[in-house]
């Protein structure tokens, strides 16, 4: 072999300014690569964590006050005020009156007015203390506001999700790479409890831990059991597919070059295992954030869950399982919108994450 | 090289002693069961009984064909992979008696170039990163000094101080090599395995990857294990070869003994096998018949006697030892043994 012409691959070129765009312009980019569903999914997802963070401003009521005399009231129309009348306020309603008390019909006082005040005594809107309410999606059977205990139960729903899938994540990650790094005994052993516990049968698992909950916890508590007992039956799954992932990558030569430099276990694992996990483990944690959501409206539907008063989406949908209440009231089946509106939306944008975190799509 | 001392590579050993020594190394891998509840397990024998030294400053080529145990052997060596049998004495210490953290340490003297030039960087990392690993974790130097000896070493091998910022996906396959040495330089090793590190280039560029290791070689004081499947690519580089066979060393001499003089069937064939630059002084081709055999079920005696044009009745019961003749020249073979 003689020595070969010298080639011009050796020497770079300058290198090219930093590409080190600004998270506004990376963020418009991933707006421009994403289609409509994707879009829509965000901004829905967006507007949920909105309502759950400012519940307390943007409910117009307090969601356990009972206005005894408008039970099951439907929802009620929004009418402009004229030009003239925008000193005492832009947007009235015509209160409701019940016209059978049996079969609870209502009519529209047309002679009244309620004012809907925005921006005042802390909510976006609301109507004066002592004024008939402004019921925009309706009340339940017990005459409580459904868009503020709505507006509440998203507090719940919106972030067991999170909070849960934080939980899955971190065991699921920490315990399937040690399994799938160090493997031997140990692998053996998280495996086969990984296996014990993703044989039982979920919901009933799900079901029999729900009802050793204390009846008499907090709302609070009873959250944080649930998501601890949720993640408790989610991590196994995701681990295994971690552990697989982590076997893999720990036989690629880049990794077997970082034992030969005398990298600890830890620093591979940190280094080079996890980073080439994460792309997957974070579309596989937005896929199982809708698993939370519906876990937790199922337990509180069965009344495991949240209880009344406090309000999650899975407990006002509970209301709507009386056939005869969804064919007179069917405004009560609303929180089942929003429920299916987030789960449809953390599927779509886990899809779109799974395309876009894809490595054969890396620049 | 950088001014500071821990980069000097440490005191030279009295000459005379090999830097590296491998003793009856052998390793055994399973092959998992022969049926699904079968207790009954197969086991491959990668590498058995080979003993070996590297003199300091020295290039030993090992050659073999794939499946051969060569790659095995250099892991061996570094203590990548656990022998079942043997030891390894690295600079005159038994690697299999060091602590974890002792070894740890060692790992900067002893270091490997990969074959597969893709598949040894990490795609997540910059060069940056990829390149200071080794003096992070050996915390030879941080801030500006690692930057600084980080873009030396980049230079050290042919690249742009400037690949810093870059992504592996970025360069050639040449490139990505001298980014895989540079690694590997980082922690002023002794000790290099070379694993076939050309194998996956193009022509042109072996010769220029070669050159420069042979540079480096000369300018760091450095040690080679140089590992390659065909005999034409270690000519240049070794001072010594050695071939291996179904994971037992069959030859092993002088570069110009094993060109020149080779005893052993095997290594006749592999060098009829190199084309000749001159189509009128061609030699006879020594075709060799069948495959390697499966190392898990490795003929008795002589392992490459269902190949060997001359075998004999002993070659087929008596497994050849490895001995050393005339000038070093290591043969095992019953039909050829050493002068």
């Amino acid at each position: 072999m003689s020595a070969a012409a010298p080639r011009t691959d050796i020497r770079l070129e300058a290198p090219p300014p930093e590409r080190q765009a600004s998270l506004g312009a990376k963020l418009r980019r991933e707006w421009r690569l994403a289609s409509w569903p994707v879009r829509l999914s965000t901004l829905c997802l967006a507007v949920f964590y909105i309502l759950a963070l400012g519940s307390p401003v943007i409910a117009p009521y307090n969601p356990t006050r009972q206005y005894r005399s408008l039970p099951d009231c439907p929802p009620m129309a929004l009418h402009l005020a004229a030009p003239s009348e925008w000193r005492r306020g832009f947007f009235y309603a015509y209160p409701m009156r019940m016209t059978d008390a049996v079969r609870r019909t209502y009519a529209e006082e047309r002679g009244v007015r309620t004012w809907v005040h925005l921006f005042s005594r802390g909510h976006i809107f609301t109507t004066a203390p002592g004024a008939p309410p402004y019921f925009l999606l309706g009340s339940d059977a017990l005459g409580r506001d459904l868009f503020s205990r709505i507006v509440y139960g998203s507090r719940v729903s919106m972030f067991i999700g999170i909070l849960g899938v934080a939980i899955t994540f971190s065991l699921g990650i920490t315990i399937g790479a040690l399994s799938g790094y160090v493997g031997g005994l140990l692998d053996n052993l998280i495996m086969r409890w990984s296996e014990i516990e993703m044989s039982l049968p979920s919901f009933y698992f799900l079901l029999a831990l729900a009802a050793i909950i204390p009846s008499g916890m907090s709302t609070v508590k009873t959250f944080f059991m649930i998501v601890a007992i949720m993640s408790f039956i989610g991590w196994a799954g995701f681990a295994r597919v971690i552990r697989g992932m982590t076997a893999s990558v720990r036989s690629v030569p880049y990794v077997e070059a970082a034992r030969a430099l005398g990298a600890s276990r830890w620093r591979i694992l940190r280094r080079h295992v996890i980073p080439s996990v994460m792309g997957y483990a974070i579309v596989a944690a937005t896929l199982s954030i809708p698993g939370f959501i519906l876990g937790e409206s199922a337990l509180s539907l069965l009344g495991l869950g949240i209880q009344e008063p406090a309000a999650s989406w899975g407990n006002l949908l509970a209301q709507a399982e009386d056939v005869h209440a969804l064919a007179h009231y069917p405004w009560i089946l609303l929180p089942g919108v929003f429920i299916f509106l987030a789960v449809m939306s953390f599927n779509f944008l886990g899809d779109h994450l799974r395309d876009r975190l894809d490595p054969s799509h890396l620049r | 090289m950088s001014p500071v001392s821990a980069y000097s590579p440490a005191a030279m050993p009295a000459t005379g002693a090999p830097l590296v020594r491998a003793e009856n190394l052998g390793k055994e891998f399973e092959a998992g069961a022969s049926g699904l509840l079968s207790r009954h397990r197969l086991t491959v024998k990668a590498v058995s009984a080979v003993s070996l030294d590297i003199h300091s400053g020295e290039t030993l080529g090992l050659v073999g064909e794939s499946g051969s145990g060569k790659s095995t052997l250099g892991r061996l060596l570094l203590k990548l992979i656990e022998p079942t049998s043997g030891r390894v004495i690295f600079d005159g210490r038994d690697l299999a008696a060091l602590s974890r953290k002792e070894l740890r340490a060692l790992r900067r003297q002893m270091q490997l170039v990969f074959q597969d030039p893709y598949a040894s960087l990490n795609p997540r990392m910059r060069v940056r990163s990829i390149v200071g690993e080794g003096i992070e974790i050996h915390r030879l130097a941080r801030g500006a000094e690692k930057e600084r000896r980080i873009a030396e070493l980049l230079e050290l091998v042919g690249l742009d101080a400037g690949a810093m910022n870059r992504y592996p996906h970025e360069f050639s396959g040449g490139q990505r090599q001298r980014i895989g040495i540079a690694r590997a330089l980082a922690v002023n090793p002794r000790f290099l395995v070379l694993d076939e590190p050309v194998s996956a280039l193009d022509v042109s560029i072996q010769a220029q990857i070669i050159n420069l290791l042979q540079d480096l070689q000369e300018r760091l004081r450095l040690t080679y294990l140089f590992i390659a499947h065909d005999l034409r690519v270690v000519e240049h580089i070794s001072q010594r070869v050695a071939i291996m066979y179904l994971g037992k060393i069959v030859e092993l001499a002088s570069r110009d003994e094993i060109y020149s003089n080779p005893r052993h069937p095997y290594t006749r064939a592999l060098l009829s096998a190199i084309p000749s630059v001159n189509p009128q002084a061609r030699a006879e081709r020594i075709k060799l018949p069948g495959e390697v055999p499966s190392p898990v079920d490795p003929p008795k005696g002589c392992a490459f006697h269902p190949r060997c044009p001359y075998a004999k009745d002993i070659c087929r019961k008596v497994e050849p030892a490895l001995e050393t003749g005339h000038g070093g020249h290591a043969v095992a073979c019953h039909v050829f043994p050493p002068d």
